[in-house]
C-alpha cells in the first residue's frame, strides 16, 4: 500500500492542475478571445441594454406578445426559504415538471390550458408544445404551429391585421438544422423583438 | 415517427460507427505504450508526470497490485473532492458566494463523481462554485473515465497475454489515457461547442431586463469545457440542473448530434481496441454487433412510444403529431430525445436532453432496462467493455454446458474460478438495486420523496437505485433525492456498483492472464460469428429479464397497461 502513496498523490495533484485548472482556463481564454459572443451566453442587446439571451426563453404574459411554452421552473419563496414558488423561465434554476404521463396534475394542467387556448384561437386542437412544459423550463422556441395559433390574439391586442403578424412568423421559422437534424421552430424572443420594432410605442 | 427522425438517428449512429476504427486503433497504441501522433506534444508532459510519480512504481503489476493502486488513487480523489465541496465557501472561485455543501450531499456527490456516476442530488447552478465545478467535478470526470479505461486495458491484457501474472501498470495507463485520449479530445470538442453557442466564461450570471420589464438572472459559467469531458468520459454530470436539456449545454440539434456521438464514441471504439489487442479484429466486431442489436431494439421501442404522443392529452384536444413533448425541448423533438435517452443509459453517461420521468411508460422503460442490463451496450468508457466481456465468459460457459466441452474464450480456458468471480460480480447489481428499492418502498420517509404516485412512483425508486448502482446518473428526476436517506443509500449503491463490481472482474483478468493461450482446434466454438452474437445477446436479455421482470411488471409495464383505462394518479 505504502508504495502507492507517492504516485497517487503526485498524479492526483498534477492531473488536477492539468485537467481542472489549466484545461478550463485555457478553453476560457481561447473562447473569450475568438468567440466572445457565444462564450458569454449569446446575449441580445437593444439600445445597449441586455434584454435576454438568444438561447434562453423568457416569460411573456401580456396579450400583445408571443408566449413561449409553459415553464416548470421555480424560485425560493421570499417569505419562507424552505419552500419554492412557481417562477416561469427562471434562468438561474433550470428544471422540468417531472410529471409522469398518467399524473393527474399533468392532465388537469393541460386540460385547463388547452381549453383556454382553444377558446382564444377558435381552434379544435392545440399543438403539443403549447400545453407541455419543456425539459429545461427555458425552451427559447415554439413550434411554427403554436406561433400561428397566437396570431389572432396578438393582432387584436396590437390593432394590426393578422397578415402582418403572419409575415413576421414566416420570416423567422427555422427549418431543421442541415436539413434533417432536430425540428422546425421559431425563437420567441426574436419574434417579440420584431413585434417591438413594429410598434415602438 | 418521421422519415427525418430516422434519418437523423441513422446519421448520428453512422458517425459513431465511422470513428470506431481510427479511435480504436489509437487507443490500442495508447494501451500498448507505443508512440501516437500526439506524442510530440504529450510525450514531455507524460515523462515529466511519471518521473515525478517515481520510477520505482512504474513497473508491471499483478492484478492485485494494479487494483490496489487504483483503489488508493480513487480514495484520494474522493477525499480531495469531498474537501473541496465542503470548503467551497472559503475557497476562491466562488463568484455567487455559495455556502459549503452539506456533509451527506458532499459524500453523495464525491462518491458519485469518483464512481463515474455523476448522479446529481443538487442543482448545479444553485449549489456548486466554479472551483467545485472545475477543480473538483471536472477533474473526476477525467480521472474516473481514465480509471475505467485503464481497467478495460487490464481485462484485454488478461486475454491477450499468454502466461505470467503481470497485467500492466496503473499509473502509466491512467496518465497515458488522460494525455493521449481524454484531454486532447476534450480540448477540440470544447472549442467546437463554444463555436456552436455553448458559453465558456468565469462570469457567474448576467442580469437582463426582459421585454416585459422583468429582471431575468441568467446563470453562466465555464460550461463548454465541462460539457466536453462529461460526454467523452460517459460521466454525465451537468453544469446546470436541467443538464443537456438546458439551452446553454445543448443549444441546437447539431450540438445534440455531437453530444450523442461523443458519449458513444469511446465505448464503441474500445471493442476495436479489444479486437486488435487480442489479435483478431473480428472478435471486436462481434462484441460491437451485440451492443448494436440491443441498443437498436430499445431505440425503436422508445422512439415509437414517444412519437405517438400521450393518448390522455390527445383526448383533451392536444394534437399528437409532435409526439409526447412534456419534458422535451422543441428544437430536439421526440426523435433526438429518444436517441439521447437510449444512448445515455446504454452507456453510463446519464446526461439527459429530455426528462425521462415524463416519457411515456414504455419510453421511460427502455432507459431503465438498459441500465439494468448492466450498461454494457456499449456501456461506460472501459466499464462497458469489461462488463460485456464478463457476459461473454458466461456465454461460452453456458454454450460449453450445452455441448459438453470445456468452455474457452479466445484460447483461454474458462474454469470454476472465473465463473465464481463472474457470478459474484453479476449478482451485485440486482442485490443492490432490488434490496435498496424494497427497503425504500417500506420507509415512509423515503416515500415522502416521491413526486408521482401509483406505478410511476415505484419506477422512480427503481430508477434511482438502478442509476446509482449502474453508475449511470440519470434520474426520474421528480424524486427529491437530497435527503439523508437517499444521499446515504444512493452513495453506498454507487460505491458497490463501481468498486464491488470492479474487484472480482480484475481478479478474473488476473486469473486469465496467468493461463497460457491455447490455439483454436476444430472443436473450438467460434466467438466471432452470428451464432455467438445471438447467444451473447440472448444471455444479456435473459439474465436481465429474470432478475428484474417482476419489478418491471409492477412499474412501467402495469403503467402502460393502464393507459386505455384513463386512470390517473
Amino acid at each position: 500500500m505504502i508504495e502507492h502513496l507517492r504516485p497517487a498523490l503526485v498524479l492526483l495533484g498534477s492531473l488536477t492542475v492539468l485537467t481542472g485548472v489549466a484545461y478550463p482556463l485555457a478553453i476560457t481564454g481561447v473562447a473569450q478571445a475568438l468567440l466572445p459572443g457565444a462564450a458569454n451566453g449569446s446575449l441580445v442587446e437593444v439600445d445597449g441594454k441586455v434584454v435576454g439571451s438568444a438561447l434562453i426563453g423568457q416569460s411573456f404574459t401580456a396579450a400583445k406578445w408571443f408566449h413561449g411554452r409553459p415553464s416548470a421552473t421555480s424560485a425560493p419563496d421570499p417569505n419562507d426559504a424552505t419552500k419554492t414558488i412557481d417562477a416561469p423561465y427562471n434562468a438561474a434554476n433550470s428544471s422540468g415538471s417531472n410529471l409522469g404521463p398518467l399524473s393527474a396534475k399533468l392532465i388537469d394542467r393541460v386540460k385547463a390550458d388547452a381549453e383556454m387556448l382553444k377558446a382564444e384561437a377558435g381552434a379544435a386542437t392545440v399543438p403539443a408544445d403549447a400545453v407541455t412544459t419543456s425539459a429545461s423550463g427555458l425552451d427559447p422556441h415554439v413550434s411554427p404551429a403554436y406561433a400561428r395559433l397566437q396570431v389572432k390574439r396578438i393582432a387584436a391586442a396590437r390593432h394590426v391585421t393578422p397578415d402582418v403578424v403572419e409575415a413576421l412568423i414566416a420570416a423567422r421559422v427555422a427549418g431543421r438544422d442541415l436539413g434533417f437534424l432536430g425540428e422546425p421552430r421559431v425563437n420567441v424572443l426574436d419574434l417579440n423583438l420584431a413585434l417591438a420594432r413594429l410598434d415602438p410605442s | 415517427m418521421t422519415v427525418f427522425g430516422w434519418l437523423q438517428i441513422l446519421f448520428i449512429l453512422a458517425l459513431v460507427l465511422a470513428s470506431v476504427v481510427p479511435l480504436g486503433r489509437h487507443m490500442a497504441r495508447v494501451f500498448a505504450g507505443e508512440r501516437t501522433f500526439l506524442s510530440p506534444v504529450t510525450g514531455p508532459i507524460e515523462r515529466g508526470l511519471l518521473a515525478a510519480a517515481g520510477r520505482s512504481s512504474l513497473g508491471p503489476q499483478t492484478w492485485l497490485g494494479y487494483t490496489l493502486a487504483m483503489l488508493v488513487f480513487n480514495a484520494f480523489g474522493f477525499a480531495f473532492l469531498y474537501a473541496i465541496l465542503r470548503l467551497q465557501a472559503v475557497l476562491p472561485g466562488n463568484p455567487r458566494g455559495l455556502d459549503g455543501v452539506d456533509p451527506l450531499l458532499a459524500f453523495n456527490t464525491a462518491m458519485s463523481f469518483v464512481a463515474n456516476t455523476n448522479w446529481q442530488a443538487y442543482g448545479g447552478e444553485t449549489t456548486m462554485s466554479h472551483l467545485s465545478q472545475m477543480a473538483g467535478l471536472t477533474v473526476q470526470n477525467f480521472l474516473s473515465a481514465a480509471t475505467g479505461m485503464a481497467l478495460a486495458a487490464v481485462m484485454i491484457r488478461g486475454f491477450a497475454n499468454s502466461g505470467g501474472d503481470r497485467v500492466g501498470n496503473f499509473w502509466v495507463d491512467v496518465t497515458r489515457v488522460t494525455l493521449h485520449v481524454l484531454l486532447p479530445a476534450s480540448i477540440v470538442l470544447a472549442l467546437v461547442f463554444v463555436a456552436l453557442g455553448i458559453p465558456q466564461t468565469l462570469v457567474a450570471s448576467v442580469d437582463a431586463t426582459t421585454l416585459e420589464g422583468a429582471k431575468q438572472t441568467i446563470a453562466l459559467g465555464p460550461v463548454a469545457s465541462q460539457e466536453a469531458i462529461k460526454l467523452l468520459g460517459t460521466n454525465g454530470g451537468g453544469f446546470f440542473n436541467a443538464n443537456a436539456a438546458h439551452p446553454f449545454e445543448n443549444p441546437t440539434a447539431i450540438t445534440n448530434a455531437l453530444e450523442i456521438w461523443a458519449l458513444l464514441a469511446v465505448s464503441f471504439a474500445l471493442t476495436h481496441t479489444f479486437g486488435r489487442m487480442v489479435g483478431d479484429i473480428r472478435q471486436g466486431w462481434a462484441i460491437l454487433a451485440v451492443m448494436a442489436i440491443i441498443l437498436g431494439g430499445c431505440l425503436v421501442v422508445a422512439y415509437s412510444a414517444e412519437a405517438g404522443g400521450n393518448p390522455l392529452l390527445t383526448a383533451l384536444g392536444v394534437d399528437p403529431s409532435l409526439g409526447n413533448l412534456e419534458g422535451k425541448e422543441v428544437r430536439f423533438g421526440t426523435s433526438a430525445s429518444a436517441l439521447y435517452a437510449v444512448a445515455t443509459t446504454a452507456t453510463s453517461t446519464g446526461s439527459v436532453d429530455s426528462m425521462h420521468e415524463s416519457f411515456m411508460p414504455l419510453g421511460g422503460f427502455m432507459p431503465l432496462l438498459l441500465i439494468k442490463l448492466g450498461e454494457i451496450v456499449p456501456g461506460g468508457v472501459g466499464s462497458g467493455l469489461f462488463g460485456i466481456l464478463v457476459i461473454a465468459i458466461l456465454t461460452v460457459f453456458i454454450a460449453g454446458l450445452m455441448v459438453g466441452r470445456t468452455p474457452e474464450y479466445l484460447g483461454k480456458k474458462i474454469e470454476a474460478r472465473e465463473m465464481k468471480l463472474a457470478m459474484l460480480a453479476q449478482l451485485i447489481l440486482p442485490a443492490t438495486i432490488l434490496g435498496f428499492t424494497a427497503v425504500a418502498a417500506l420507509l415512509p420517509s423515503a416515500l415522502a420523496s416521491l413526486a408521482n404516485a401509483g406505478p410511476h412512483g415505484l419506477t422512480e425508486l427503481l430508477y434511482a437505485y438502478a442509476s446509482a448502482t449502474g453508475n449511470n446518473g440519470s434520474a426520474f428526476a421528480g424524486l427529491t433525492a437530497n435527503t439523508p436517506w437517499f444521499n446515504t443509500t444512493l452513495g453506498i449503491a454507487m460505491f458497490l456498483g463501481r468498486f464491488g463490481y470492479i474487484v472480482p472482474v480484475m481478479a478474473i483478468a488476473g486469473s486469465l492472464a496467468a493461463k497460457t493461450r491455447g490455439s483454436a482446434s476444430a472443436g473450438t466454438f467460434p466467438t466471432h460469428g452470428p451464432l455467438f452474437v445471438g447467444l451473447v445477446t440472448a444471455v444479456i436479455l435473459i439474465l436481465g429479464g429474470l432478475q428484474f421482470f417482476p419489478a418491471f411488471a409492477l412499474g412501467p409495464i402495469v403503467e402502460h397497461l393502464l393507459i386505455p383505462t384513463g386512470q390517473t394518479f
